[in-house]
This record gives structure tokens, C-alpha cells and sequence, in this order.
């Protein structure tokens, strides 16, 4: 068959900014109808799972947690509990609690960042932080102040605020004192009205009608609203509550990853369907388990209540993706307020950690970074070397759900009448952003294409 | 008669952030810097920098950070065009001045490596090596770490706008250790610790938290490794051990350090 070759047209946009990493967006427009936004994820390859191969039990935990400068926590957690599940250890108690504290230090600062730095300058028309600290100064300088409280909790555990030291298999190198974590809950109990605060502001922001046609997929627990551990849970877009859970070991049956030419990022697919994971995920699944003062702060944020199985599942699902940074502000306010219960409550550990001898088998390990869910799985064999691993990160799995994102935003711009490069790639990048895609996780360069034929 | 036009204020130095092969840790420390960030955007005109700023300025540009190793046949030609838009180039990280992790590709197979990660390896473009920045063009300052420290950072940009070398010690983790009052933990616990080798910059974190340092400054300016090695075997590592310990963050210029005694990368000079 002859491909009519019409003419085609392709353009350059300036690089999407105020993303974690770099990649680039390919539009086709065939007579201003959107034929495909894709994501080109140019991720110079890393082989992380390649030279994982060969290492230590004790090693993955240091290694991926270079996989990501703005997440390293999140990948150290899940490269605990994959290794422990392997070698038939469970980590409970305080050293579990130090746990939480450390991966909440990590939500503080992490969503901080993306709320004040990478999300707000869109809703107020600034080009960056820099711009919104001369409009809005007060806002950012709290921003900051919060973001540094986060920090502070990563660093007092963790030695660093990226690629921090001190965690190990088992629990840690070495466990604080109470008088060690005290000087913390000051500034967590600033950080509360920070967070309160930040709720109260992105509240006030005017959010565009958009609505993510995808299933939502977070970690759940049965009594805590889940970070560092759970069970995957789903909840169909279209479907009907209660969501329904699989084994975290069945992971890779469920979350299928394949490889498109486009991208050097795999692209997920949950049960052969666009899923998408992170706040809006964690909020749909397990809204309910946040306590009553970031539900109050919900509410007032105009997210409602979330669903749950005692209200029969009424309450309100939030798929709008601009609206993700009221549901993220709700999650700081959570971490600072978990924050401050476990340091009530912490009693030092007579031993940092729990031994976790080598042993031949297979690990999965899954945690909520800061964007949605990720997952480790390791093979060992009998001398504890890595004989194969698999890191399935959030960005891959929330990558089918961006795109569609895209083109329908892009479509109904362009049934507006917004056609001009400006138009689309701001567009765009609000798009991208609402995502708060982690793209050095699998990703590199970012610029927008546009290819139309007429 | 005339106004004189009234006086412009001095044009703040341009800064440039760009990323190569890497984790974004780098340029993140500047975000983190967040007591000094805004009077850094006072001093310096933020003008590339796309982690942080939807509006990019074209070079050139009078200060550039450089963050990730050139892993990829654009990066080669990429890294060219920078160099030739900055006056004043340092690298910042482990990635940017010695190659990165993903330099352990360097010394294996990569088209095995591709075939591990990708079922169709080839869609994927890719170098065989991961190197330095300082193997593709001049260096004008090089900052240690997987990550950087913030504390070094902020003196680079600081000693730039001063027109002055950075202070940057060359000495090792040990130096650290004793000015923080740490007790040496092999010579205490017999924990192998490759901090007399490593160089300085972390403050001595791994020995302050019980642990050995685990090299991710890279080496120090003088080292004596052939001296370490049985320390570390004494302390129960098989040369198997020590060999992965190396061939980690830094591994290119510990195995440089292996092979001729001394730091592969070159320890640059400051502005003038």
C-alpha cells in the first residue's frame, strides 16, 4: 500500500522544564486531529539491573538508590524489603518506625519541591521559583522552610539529605537517640503550620476541568495510610469500589513492562491497561487511613472525603491531574504530622538492625515514592550474589497515562483554536508536570516535536 | 536637552546547569541549598538551568555546572557545544568527574548489559564507556561526590563570583574524621574503611554513622592503596570484596589509582 506522504511538518519547542530529569515529546497532527502525543524518554541507559548481577546482598540498597537523586530513600526502602523478603526477614518495631520517619522526611521535602519549585509557578504564570519568590515571596520562603524541615528529618537519619548513609539491610547503621531526634519536633511543629498553610494556598488555585481516564494502582495496609510497605490494590477507572488487591510477588504478572521504539524508558501496562500511580492512586485506595486533621485539611481543600469500605464506598475519587498538588499538600501535612507521632513515641532500639544473612531465593520489595509505586525484585543465589534484578519505577508505569494526558489536552487546545508552538508546549508542560514525573529514573532531554500533515 | 539615560545595574554573571548520564542529585544540591538559593539568584542570573526554570536563555554563559558523564554519541557533541558557550566550566559529582556508576560498563560487556535491561537493545543508542567530562573537553574546576556536598558547592560558586580558586581540601576522609572527633572504626572495630584513600568532602559521614566510607568522593590527591588493601583483608574482605568496594561510584578513577598510583582525573585549576 502507497503511503500518501502528505506534507509534513515538524517543529521545535523548547525544552519542557521544571521536570526531574530531561525528555522529549513527539505530537503527530493530521488535520488538527491529535494522532499521538508520545513521550520520548532518551534515558542515556544506565544497566543498573545489569550491574546489580554479581553484587552483594548487602549492596542493592547504596547502588539504586543512584538511580535517583530526588527520590534515593524510596529507592533504598524498596531495595530493603526485596532483599529481606528474599532472605526471610521481617523488620518491625522501632527500627520499622525509623523507617517511616526517614521516608517521610523524603515525602516532606520531595512533594515541597515539586509543590513550590516545579508545580505552583504554573498556576500563578511564573516561569520558575525564582520568578514566583519575587511575586509571591512569603509562599516560597515557606516553601523553603518546609522543604528544609524534610531535609533536616533525611539528614539526622540518614546522614545526607541525597544518597543518605546510614540505612541498611535489616534497619540501620547506627539508631539515634531521643535526645538526638528532639531537636526535630520544633521545627516538624513549624513544618505543621507550613503544611497547613500550603494546603490553604494551593486551595486557592484555579484548577482546569481534566480528568485521568486510567486505573489508579497504590500500595494499601489495613490500619496506616501505606508508604514504606503494602499490599498493590487497584482501583479500575470506570469500576466500582471496594478496589481489589493482588500479592506484591505477582507483581510483574500484573505490571507488565515492554519496550517501545520511541523511548528507552519501559513503558508499563497494568493487566494490559493504562494505569497510573502516585497521589491520586494513594488518595482513591487509601484516602480514608489519613488522620482526621489531613482529612479536615482535604475537606477544606475542597477534595471531600475519600472513598472507604464503612461509607460503602460514596466518598470522592479526585482524577483531575491539576488538582494532584492539593492531594500532594495534604500528604506533607500527613508525613509532618506521622513525623511528629513517631518521635513521641520512638525509644531507641537496643540494636540499629537485625541481622539478615545471605540466602538463595527470590525478593519483591515495594514502597510509595513520593510519585507512586515502586518496585524491586531480586534472585539470589546460594552465596547471596544478585543473579537478576527488576526495578519497575513510577514514571514507566504512569508514562501510558502522561500520553493520554497529552493528547487529549493538546486536542481539545486545538479544537480551542490554541495551535500556535507557544500554546501547545505550555500546554504541555503544565500537562507533564501535574505528573511530577521522576524522569532520571528512566529518563533524559526533554523537547517537544510536533509533526502535522495536512 | 537630553536625559541621560539612568544607569543600568551591573549584569549579574550567567549561570548554566546542564545534565548528562546521571540521578539529577547534583544539580539538586543547588536546590537544596536553601538558606543561601535566593541570594544565589541575586549574585548570578539563573539562565539555564531546566530543573528549576521553564525559561531557558541561549549561552553564552559566564559559570556552567555540569552534571552526568557522556555515555552517548549526542553527549559527545553536546558537551563540545557547552564547552564552547562557557567561560568558566566545573563539573559537579561522581558522574561528571569520573564517569558515574554507569561506568561500570566500562569494564564489562555492554551489548550483554543491553540485552539484560532491553528486549529490543537495538532501539537503544549508547557508548560503550561512560567517562568524565575532562575526557571530551577542558575542565576548569572539578567537584567530588555521588553526591556533591552543599557546603562545597556553595564555595565554588562562591569563590567564582570572588574570581578566586575554590578552597577545596585534596586531602582525605580521614582529616575529616579526626576534626569531627569520630573514633577510627577499623582501628576500633576492625570495619574496613576506605576513607584514608577517599577524598575529603562529606564531612566523614560513613565513620560518623558507624560505617566504613565507601569511596563516593572518589580518591584523594595522594594515596597509598597498596597500603590499605591488607588492612582491609585483615579486617575479613577477600580481594573480591575490596575489588567490588573500588569498582563502585568512582570506579574509573580508583581503578586509574590501582593502575598508576595516582587519581586518573585531573585536579584543575580555579579561575584566574
Amino acid at each position: 500500500m502507497s503511503d500518501p506522504t502528505p506534507r509534513s511538518q515538524e517543529l521545535r519547542i523548547p525544552s519542557l522544564a521544571r521536570v526531574e530529569g530531561e525528555t522529549a515529546l513527539h505530537l503527530r497532527i493530521h488535520h488538527g486531529t491529535v494522532i499521538e502525543a508520545r513521550l520520548k524518554i532518551y534515558e542515556p541507559p544506565r544497566f543498573f539491573e545489569a550491574f546489580l548481577r554479581g553484587r552483594a546482598h548487602t549492596e542493592p540498597p547504596d547502588l539504586t538508590s543512584r538511580i535517583c537523586g530526588i527520590c534515593p530513600v524510596a529507592y533504598q526502602m524498596s531495595a530493603c524489603r526485596a532483599v529481606e523478603d528474599a532472605c526471610g526477614v521481617v523488620v518491625d518495631g522501632q527500627l520499622a518506625a525509623l523507617r517511616r520517619l526517614l521516608y517521610c522526611g523524603e515525602w516532606i521535602e520531595s512533594q515541597t519541591l515539586h509543590i513550590h519549585m516545579l508545580h505552583a509557578p504554573d498556576f500563578l504564570g511564573e516561569d520558575d521559583v525564582i520568578g514566583l519568590s519575587r511575586s509571591h515571596p512569603e509562599h516560597v520562603k515557606r516553601g523553603l522552610r518546609l522543604k528544609q524541615t524534610g531535609n533536616a528529618v533525611v539528614e539526622l537519619l540518614g546522614g545526607r539529605a541525597i544518597h543518605p548513609v546510614n540505612v541498611r539491610l535489616g534497619g540501620f547503621h547506627r539508631a539515634p537517640t531521643r535526645a538526638e531526634l528532639r531537636p526535630l519536633e520544633e521545627r516538624l511543629r513549624t513544618a505543621l503550620d507550613d503544611a497547613w498553610d500550603t494546603v490553604r494556598w494551593v486551595a486557592g488555585f484555579e484548577f482546569p476541568d481534566a480528568e485521568c481516564e486510567a486505573d489508579l494502582l497504590a500500595l494499601a495496609e489495613e490500619d496506616t495510610y501505606a508508604i514504606e510497605s503494602g499490599v498493590p490494590t487497584v482501583l479500575r477507572y470506570g469500576g466500582t469500589l471496594p478496589p481489589h488487591s493482588f500479592p506484591l510477588r505477582d507483581f510483574t504478572d500484573h505490571v507488565a513492562e515492554e519496550q517501545v521504539s520511541h523511548s528507552t524508558a519501559l513503558h508499563s501496562r497494568l493487566d494490559g491497561r493504562r494505569h497510573l500511580t502516585g497521589s491520586l492512586a494513594r488518595w482513591a485506595v487509601s484516602g480514608h487511613l489519613l488522620s482526621p486533621l489531613a482529612l479536615q485539611a482535604a475537606r477544606e481543600a475542597g477534595l471531600g472525603a475519600p472513598p472507604s469500605r464503612a461509607d460503602g464506598g460514596r466518598g470522592e475519587v479526585c482524577r483531575n491531574p491539576y488538582r494532584s498538588i492539593l492531594v500532594r499538600a495534604v500528604e506533607v501535612l500527613y508525613a509532618v504530622e506521622e513525623a511528629l507521632r513517631i518521635i513521641a513515641e520512638y525509644e531507641r532500639p537496643a540494636r540499629p538492625y537485625v541481622e539478615v544473612p545471605a540466602r538463595a531465593g527470590t525478593g519483591h520489595g515495594a514502597t510509595e515514592a513520593p510519585r507512586g509505586l515502586l518496585y524491586h525484585r531480586y534472585v539470589f543465589d546460594g552465596g547471596g550474589r544478585v543473579t537478576e534484578a527488576c526495578i519497575v519505577p513510577p514514571t514507566a508505569q504512569n508514562q501510558g497515562a502522561i500520553e493520554e494526558d497529552l493528547r487529549r489536552l493538546v486536542q481539545a487546545g486545538l479544537d480551542r483554536g490554541e495551535g500556535s508552538e507557544a500554546e501547545l508546549s505550555r500546554l504541555c508542560e503544565r500537562a507533564v508536570r501535574n505528573h511530577d514525573p521522576c524522569i532520571s529514573c528512566s529518563a533524559h532531554f526533554l523537547e517537544l516535536d510536533i509533526e502535522r500533515t495536512h | 536637552m537630553s536625559t541621560p539615560a539612568p544607569p543600568q545595574p551591573p549584569a549579574r554573571p550567567r549561570l548554566g546547569v546542564f545534565k548528562f548520564a546521571s540521578c539529577d542529585g547534583c544539580q539538586l544540591t543547588l536546590l537544596d541549598c536553601e538558606d543561601e538559593l535566593l541570594g544565589i539568584a541575586a549574585e548570578l542570573e539563573i539562565a539555564h538551568f531546566l530543573e528549576a526554570s521553564s525559561e531557558p536563555v541561549p549561552g553564552p554563559y559566564d559559570l556552567v555546572l555540569v552534571e552526568g558523564s557522556v555515555s552517548t554519541p549526542e553527549h559527545v557533541e553536546r558537551i563540545r557545544r557547552i564547552r564552547a558557550d562557557a567561560r568558566h566550566l566545573v563539573t559537579i559529582g561522581a558522574c561528571a568527574t569520573a564517569g558515574g556508576v554507569q561506568a561500570l560498563r566500562n569494564y564489562a560487556d555492554v551489548d550483554g548489559y543491553l540485552a539484560t535491561v532491553y528486549a529490543r537493545p537495538e532501539y537503544i543508542e549508547t557508548l560503550a564507556t561512560s567517562t568524565p567530562i575532562s575526557a571530551h573537553v577542558p575542565v576548569d574546576f572539578e567537584l567530588r561526590g555521588c553526591p556533591i556536598d552543599r557546603g562545597q558547592l556553595v564555595e565554588v560558586i562562591t569563590a567564582f563570583l570572588a574570581g578566586r580558586k575554590p578552597a577545596i581540601p585534596n586531602h582525605s576522609v580521614c582529616f575529616s574524621c579526626k576534626r569531627r572527633g569520630n573514633v577510627c572504626v577499623t582501628v576500633a572495630h576492625g570495619t574496613p574503611c576506605l576513607g584514608p584513600v577517599t577524598h575529603a568532602g562529606c564531612g566523614a559521614l560513613c565513620p560518623t554513622y558507624g560505617r566504613g566510607c565507601y569511596g563516593c568522593f572518589g580518591p584523594a590527591g595522594t594515596t597509598n592503596l597498596p597500603a590499605l588493601v591488607p588492612l582491609m583483608q585483615r579486617d575479613g574482605m577477600s580481594e573480591e570484596d575490596i575489588g567490588r568496594y573500588l569498582h563502585t561510584f568512582n570506579v574509573t578513577a580508583f581503578t586509574a589509582v590501582e593502575e598508576q598510583g595516582q587519581p586518573g582525573t585531573t585536579e584543575a585549576e580555579g579561575p584566574g
